[in-house]
Parts: C-alpha cells; structure tokens; sequence
C-alpha cells in the first residue's frame, strides 16, 4: 500500500511540476480515495448496480402503469440511460401530459450530462470511436465514481465499471418491473433513496481535497438548495454549476 | 404512445454526453480548462447531495434521508469502506422509516 502511495506521488510530480501541483499531490498522499484498488471499485460498482437496478424495476412498473409498453420501456432505459430523465418522462406521462410535455423535463434533467461529459473527457480513450461509445455511459453514478480516483487510469476503469454495471443492472430492472408490474416494494421502504446522497457523499468527499474544491461544493450546494422551491426539477443542480466560479478562483490563488 | 419522442429523447440525450468527450477530440488541453474541469463535477454532485437530501419535488423536506446522511458522513469522515457507507445510511432510513 505504501509503495503505490509513493508511485502515485511520483506520477503527479510528474505530471504537474508547478508548485500548485506539488501541493495537491502531498495533500492526497494523506488522504485515501474511498475506492483505491481494483477489486475495491468492482465491489463498489456492483453495489451501485444493484440499488440502481431496484429503481429500474420501479421504472419499469411505473412505466407500464402511464401507458407505455415494455418493449418501449426497456428501449428508452437502453437509449436514454438516465434515471431522473426516465422518471421525470412517465411521470408527466402518468399524469396526463403528452409526449411532447413529458420530453422538456427529461431533457433539463439530462442537460448535466454535457457538463459531466465535459469533465471525464480527460479520462476518456484517446480514439475518438472509443470515446463517443463511452460517452453513452455517462450518468451520475459513473461520473462519481470516476471522480473519486486520483490516477486516470484508476479514473477510466472506475467509469467504465460502474457505467456497465449500472447499464445491465437499469436494464434488467426496467425489463422485470415492466413485466411483472406492480408487484415490487417501495425502495423507499428499504431506504434505497437514501443510498444515493451517501453514495454520492462518500465518492465527493476525497475530491475536496483539490484546490478550490471546497469552496466549489459548498456553493454548488447553497445555489441549488437556494431554487428547490421555485425551478423545475433538474434546474437546482445545473444551477449548481455556477459554483466553479469560487472554486477556480480560489483555485487560481485569487484572495476573494 | 408513439416511438418518436422515446427515439428523440435517445438521440438528445446521447448527444449531450458525447458532446463533451468528441468536441475536446483527445487533445491535450489547456492547465487553464483542465482546472475549471477537474472543478466541474464538485458543485454537481454537491448539489445532488443536497437536492436528493432535503427536498421532494419542488419541496423543502426533512425527513429520515437526513439523519442517513448523518450517518454516511460519519462514516465518510472515518474512511469507513464505500459499501459500509450506502449500506448503512440505507438501514438508517429504513429502520427510521419502520419505527415512524
């Protein structure tokens, strides 16, 4: 374990010779990733699949429910890939809006992709055939995931586990609940909903040691708590995005 | 219900992930944009955090999500294993839930 710290260290010397880097790469040789081996991001990556794959069964169920069938259910989870969009599309559906109505809230709550797309493009194969294939994986879940890693390496494997299994398992999901129908317990029941902020906590937290990072997330944070009440579903988040602003700034060494 | 506005949700959808990854081609960028990108995700996933903490639509909401986050960060600070962290804040929600 320690030597593969001071491989690490020796790597980001490496790559970032200014003193800025130095600093970074000393502040995350004290702390580890939370999923810093191999095995450990499979482990990880299977975890997520599994509570994704129970919120595919509800999106199946609900899915059927507001009229769509289940070979369209299990294209759109195969095509669209993203939860909160799929949600937010049968649930203007279930609630007697038309196709049309349903597509707006699902594309505000896919607009964060582009930025998290955007972020992994450093990560990503360098081949362009490989990149957009991969592009297709690109969700919150394997965003996260890969975020948390230090080297890029460790970064692409991370995404690329955890956007397959989260794939096959929405998939699987989708297909039984749009089969079997209402039959499924409520996630919320097993406190699934809640696996989700602790995921996504537990795969921030080792990014906070960057430059600015802090100060990023907090803001993010405040700016989206801050329009809960008064946007549409997925504007709070990619309001959030405004947050950068602090954190490059601090970043950068500005005193603000 | 129609396949058009599924297929067209697919197309959108995959475009804006791919944007990203094809417009930067695999160049080398810039110390710059590589700063603000290693930044983007935070705020994201920070207000993500707190969006599917506190709120249910477009409500302010505190219930058992929050002590389950309690929990995680707990278990986050003390560099508890991932699975012990999301296994554990589920079981709070859960077991809160059931004796609520």
């Amino acid at each position: 374990m320690r030597r593969s710290c001071r491989t690490d260290r020796q790597n980001r010397r490496k790559a970032q010779p200014n003193a800025a880097g130095s600093r970074v790469s000393l502040l995350g040789m004290a702390a580890t990733t939370i999923a810093p081996s191999p095995s450990r991001t499979l482990s990880s990556a299977a975890g997520i699949g599994i509570a994704v794959g129970v919120y595919g069964i509800s999106f199946g169920v609900l899915a059927v429910a507001a009229g769509m069938s289940p070979a369209q259910a299990c294209v759109m989870s195969m095509l669209v890939f993203t939860g909160a969009s799929q949600f937010a599309f049968v649930g203007v559906l279930a609630a007697g809006g038309g196709a049309l109505a349903a597509m707006v809230p699902a594309v505000v709550l896919a607009v964060r992709n582009a930025a998290y797309g955007l972020s992994l493009a450093p990560i990503l194969p360098r081949r362009l055939r490989d990149r957009a294939a991969l592009a297709h994986l690109v969700i919150d879940e394997s965003t996260a995931m890969a975020r948390a890693q230090d080297e890029p390496a460790a970064a692409r494997r991370a995404f690329v586990a955890t956007g397959v299994s989260v794939w096959l398992c929405w998939n699987a999901g989708t297909l039984a609940g749009s089969l079997l129908g209402g039959g499924i317990g409520d996630p919320q029941s097993l406190g699934l909903d809640a696996m989700f902020p602790a995921a996504f906590l537990a795969l921030l937290a080792p990014q906070l040691r960057r430059p600015g990072a802090a100060r990023a997330a907090i803001a993010g944070a405040m700016v989206a708590i801050a329009l809960v009440p008064f946007t549409p579903a997925g504007v709070p988040v990619i309001a959030a995005l405004a947050g950068v602003v602090p954190g490059v700034l601090v970043a950068r060494g500005v005193r603000g | 219900m129609s396949w058009a506005p599924l297929l067209a949700l697919g197309g959108v959808s995959y475009l804006l992930k791919a944007v990203g990854p094809v417009l930067t081609g695999g160049r080398r960028l810039g110390p710059e944009l590589r700063r603000v990108l290693d930044l983007v995700a935070v705020p994201l996933l920070a207000a993500l955090i707190v969006v599917k903490t506190f709120s249910t639509a477009r409500h302010l909401v505190v219930d058992a999500r929050v002590p389950a986050l309690a929990v995680a960060g707990v278990l986050v600070w003390r560099r508890a294993p991932f699975l012990v962290v999301v296994l554990a804040a589920a079981a709070a929600a859960a077991l809160l839930r059931a004796i609520s």
